[in-house]
């Protein structure tokens, strides 16, 4: 039982994510996280501001049970299948991240710097983390998709289009990575 | 019980996402940074082994539960929304180190400032929802 506890490569993680997709195709549905966002809009009212959120989004509460499981998953991951192993990052990534004030790279699932309440409640931290999300939900509606929709289903289904939206995340996120997290956090 | 077939799927994704650590903002900085496989083996991995299995399901003529063939609604087609809507996800993914599934994982494994990020998303797509007429796609 032990492996279990330990991170799991990316030859078992992989392949795993594989299945989810199976089950999810096989139930005729399809494996997309960021849908939800849009019924989350719906349930909201926003059918009231633009056509776009008018449907029928109870035809979509499915997704969200598959949301509601990832949470739970989430927590049976972290309470009861965890040894608590620091993440085996390469040591390059490490010392990068040193230079940007974050301190001890992998001891946690996330950086403190930017997910403690300490630093959420400052100016900065707020914006970072509000321009994050704003940036993922509009990006990934435009794009009709995000990780599992285009990545993983997309391109399993050898669509063009999920293959330039990849193209697309490679673009924002190296972007993001090589010049403007130096400037968003080395100040 | 389809509610129940759901719920375990969704706890599946969510164990083997904290598991193989893609939810970890410090794997994704690493992955563009270009210094691990690790997310290039996780994702290069269940897209070989998802082409193979969408192809064999599809070949087998498989049925799904509901009784239809399987079928994956293909996207529409076009450039501009898919290079820019990609970019701007990958700006936001790169910042926040998780896209939209592993937010919600996170938010079980007990980071409750993700809410925040979850609700600027859930804002996100409704302004694209709004301009959505007035974008190029």
């Amino acid at each position: 039982m032990d492996f279990l506890l330990k991170p799991w490569p990316w030859y078992v993680s992989g392949p795993l994510i594989t299945l989810v997709m199976v089950f999810l195709v096989y139930f005729g549905k399809n494996f997309g996280m960021s849908s939800n966002l849009r019924t989350l809009c719906s349930i909201g009212g926003a059918g009231k501001y633009a056509d776009f959120f008018r449907y029928d989004w109870k035809a979509y509460r499915w997704n969200l049970i598959v949301v509601l499981g990832a949470v739970i998953g989430g927590f049976i991951a972290v309470t009861f299948l965890s040894d608590g192993s620091a993440i085996d990052l390469n040591p390059q990534t490490i010392a990068d991240l040193q230079q940007l004030g974050f301190q001890d790279a992998g001891a946690t699932i996330l950086p403190p710097e930017i997910f403690d309440w300490d630093a959420v409640f400052t100016l900065k931290g707020m914006a970072i983390l509000i321009g994050a999300g704003f940036l993922v939900g509009f990006g990934t509606r435009y794009a009709g998709g995000c990780t599992s929709g285009h990545a993983i289903s997309g391109l399993s289904n050898l669509q063009w289009p999920s293959l330039i939206a990849v193209i697309g995340f490679f673009i924002g996120g190296l972007i993001m990575t090589h010049f403007l997290l130096p400037l968003i956090f080395s100040a | 019980m389809k509610v129940l077939r759901y719920l375990f799927v969704g706890i599946f994704f969510g164990i083997v996402l904290v598991k193989s650590e893609a939810v970890s903002w410090y794997r994704i900085i690493e992955m563009f940074k270009f210094q691990s496989f690790h997310m290039y083996g996780i994702i290069g991995s269940a897209v070989i082994l998802g082409v193979l299995a969408l192809w064999l399901m599809k070949k087998s003529g498989m049925k799904n539960t509901e009784g239809n063939s399987i079928h994956l609604v293909p996207k529409d087609k076009g450039f501009v929304r898919y290079i820019l809507g990609g970019s701007i996800f990958g700006f936001g993914w790169a910042l926040a180190g998780a896209c939209p599934g592993p937010m919600y994982i996170l938010l079980g494994t007990g980071v409750f400032s993700m809410l925040i990020v979850i609700a600027a998303a859930v804002l996100g797509t409704f302004v694209y929802g709004v301009l959505k007429d007035k974008l190029p796609h």
